[in-house]
């Protein structure tokens, strides 16, 4: 700590003196549409969820090898990210649900979007295929309630035709961990379902499941989904794709079904409105897109409006310019969804207005 | 013959500066062992400071009550209390006497070429990091036990009077029995190895005696060996006891991680479980405290457990006349 503000003195410092010494520029005030000059050789610290530390690591490498900038980011879950990005101990933090304006206020620190990632319900039934099987989400609510206990209930037969669904017990899998995942379905289903928001109660990163059992991160609920027959589990969309799980479709809020994929995550970011959520404070699941996957969500990436280093500072919001530029390709790859162009616009707007350091 | 005085002023100071080193050296190595009182006390204290937000805010409910909610910020205990006593118990009833079995074996009744690499064999057993059994538990065990074990005791066993409610349930494989069963693997190389070591100690005309006056194998064991070594065989199994009690990789993998109050089949959670898989995300202040507050409470169960085996290793002191 005093290391660091000490050396943030030395700079501005030298900054200062060196201003002092050259001669005096004709008074020539920084264009304030002009983004900041890019820096270069700053080393610069971020932490929090764990969703994106697969994508910020590849980005922080390329970054590093474009730039010569080094980004090093610690996955040590979102709650940890925002307790450090409130004491000011790391020049970025970032979290799966969003902070409140008032929050962000008290702390002083401005909220932007990175990527957009969600949640996919991935089931084992004997002979049901990726995609075949459909789900509302009230149906999901009344499973992970408890309510629903048998994959030939007559509510799922309903919606799936010609679906030879067996009379398996539903063995519900949930995160035992806190996470963001779990915080994003719980969500979803709390705004789908009055039973679930009635029963279970605000949406939170582990909350008292009524029924079920929790597999410890996204390995673990694959793995309990693959060990239980007729277990339904959630898991990223990144980890499903990946590892070819058997997804699930989904009916979104304009009524059409849906499955999961990088264009269905992108409509629902797109149909969000994000142009009216202060300090975007905006969960996006349930989206109104005629495509939109209903349970998408976004990461956060939380910077100080008064950072103790400015020029890191300005270095962290480099690096994720540059990421939004240079890094679409690399993370429809991983499986992370790139936020749409005109989201983006909206970020660097809110750069513009927020830091001004 | 006079010593010549400078002579004795060296002798004096070698023995002055012996005692200096000899001081320093008891310093040292008090200061070890009060290390570990420092440490116990420590990490005890602060646990019991960093919960004192959930002791006081749900008072005893957080003991008796297992409503644990992070979401609406109400947090009772009592579910993961109960099955870490449980697993810990069902690892204990399974270890003991394999541990018995193969400690008598290997020192009265094995040939002496294989005593060696069995011996060899359980010490290896020790070393294997929680997390490989954990996931040897999840990968091989729980489908065997779901598939062949689990549906005929569901079916039969839960028929039963007094133990059938324990084993009602539906056979998915994941649940404290399992947790148990993986539980008892662990910790049986830490029982049988000290039991083995103490077997060992018996002096060898004791036991000639008894097989000169035509006792069996068994009844050598059971009436020489094993009251010669009880107090170390009782220390042995609360060794064993308190790995069970603390262990967390291997119980994550197995027991489900579900809040609630279960029986033997179904999947429920424990203390050391609870703490490993929510602390990272513990936002609010009352959950944190919640989670140091549980390992208070594990420490004080730990505590408790290892105080009733002084006590009765007392006792059996105490009748025996030493």
């Amino acid at each position: 700590m005093n290391a660091t503000l000490l050396r943030t003195t030395l700079v501005l410092g030298t900054a200062g003196l060196l201003a002092a010494c050259g001669p005096r520029p004709a008074e020539a005030p920084q264009d304030a549409a002009a983004p900041p000059p890019p820096t270069a050789g700053v080393d610069v610290t971020g932490a929090g969820a764990s969703f994106v530390f697969p994508l910020l690591s590849q980005w922080a490498g390329e970054y590093a090898q474009a730039t010569g900038n080094r980004v090093n980011y610690q996955s040590i879950g979102s709650g940890g990210g925002i307790a450090q990005a409130k004491a000011g101990t790391i020049h970025f933090g970032s979290t799966d649900a969003p902070l409140t304006p008032e929050v962000l206020e008290g702390a002083r620190l401005g909220q932007f979007p990175s990527v957009i990632g969600g949640v996919v319900p991935v089931v084992n039934i004997a002979g049901i295929e990726p995609n075949q099987l459909r789900l509302t989400g009230p149906l999901l609510a009344d499973i992970y309630l408890g309510r629903i206990t048998r994959w030939n209930d007559p509510a799922i037969v309903a919606i799936n035709p010609g679906l030879a669904l067996p009379e398996t017990t539903i063995k519900a899998v949930y995160r035992s961990d806190g996470s963001g995942t779990t915080f994003n379905f719980v969500h979803y289903l709390g705004q789908v379902s009055p039973a679930w928001a009635e029963t279970v109660g605000p949406a939170a990163t582990s909350v008292r499941w009524p029924t079920g059992v929790g597999g410890r991160g996204n390995e673990g609920v694959a793995a309990y989904t693959e060990q239980l027959t007729g277990s339904i589990g959630y898991v990223e969309l990144s980890y499903a794709l990946q590892n070819d799980l058997t997804t699930v479709s989904l009916q979104n809020a304009a009524g059409n079904w849906v499955t999961p994929s990088i264009a269905s995550f992108q409509a629902a970011a797109a149909s969000a409105d994000w142009a009216n959520a202060e300090d975007f404070h905006l969960l996006i699941t349930n989206a109104p897109g005629a495509d939109a996957w209903p349970i998408a969500a976004t990461n956060f990436i939380l910077v100080s409006k008064a950072p103790s280093d400015p020029v890191r500072a300005r270095a962290a919001l480099d690096f994720f310019r540059w990421g939004y530029a240079h890094g679409d390709a690399r993370a429809e790859e991983l499986g992370y969804v790139p936020l749409p162009e005109d989201v983006v616009a909206l970020v660097k707007a809110y750069w513009e207005a927020n830091f001004t350091f | 013959m006079a010593v010549p005085a400078n002579h004795l002023d060296h002798l004096d100071r070698l023995a002055r500066g012996d005692a200096r080193a000899d001081r320093l050296f008891r310093w040292s190595v008090a200061a070890a062992g009060f290390f570990v009182l420092a440490g116990l006390l420590g990490a005890a204290l602060t646990m019991a400071w960093g919960g004192r937000e959930a002791f006081a805010t749900f008072g005893l409910d957080f003991l008796t009550s297992d409503h644990w909610d992070p979401g609406n910020l109400v947090f009772g205990g009592l579910a993961p209390i109960v099955g870490t006593l449980i697993t810990a118990g069902i690892a204990l009833l399974i270890a003991v006497p394999i541990s018995f079995g193969i400690a008598v074996f290997l020192t009265e009744v094995a040939p002496p070429w294989l005593r060696n690499p069995i011996g060899t064999a359980i010490e290896l057993l020790a070393g294997i990091p929680s997390i490989i059994y954990g996931m040897w538990g999840l990968f091989v065990l729980v489908p065997f036990l779901a598939e062949h074990v689990y549906p005929t005791l569901s079916r039969t066993v839960s028929q039963w009077p007094i133990i059938g409610p324990w084993f009602d349930g539906p056979p998915i494989g994941i649940g404290m029995l399992t947790a148990g069963i993986v539980l008892s693997i662990m910790i049986i190389p830490f029982i049988a190895s000290v039991m083995r070591e103490v077997f060992m100690t018996v002096p060898n005309r004791l036991k000639e005696s008894a097989y000169a006056l035509g006792s069996t194998t068994f009844e050598v064991v059971w009436s020489i060996v094993l009251p010669y070594t009880r107090s170390a065989v009782i220390g042995g199994i609360f060794l064993g006891l308190g790995r069970a009690l603390g262990e967390t990789m291997a119980v994550t993998f197995v027991l489900g991680n579900a809040n609630r109050l279960a029986n033997l089949l179904e999947p429920s959670s424990s203390i050391a479980a609870t703490i490993a898989n929510e602390f990272g995300e513990a936002f609010a202040d009352l959950h944190r405290s919640s989670l140091l507050a549980l390992g208070f409470v594990l420490f004080m169960v730990t505590f408790v457990v290892l105080s009733i085996a002084k006590l009765m290793l007392m006792s059996l002191h105490r009748r025996e006349g030493n």
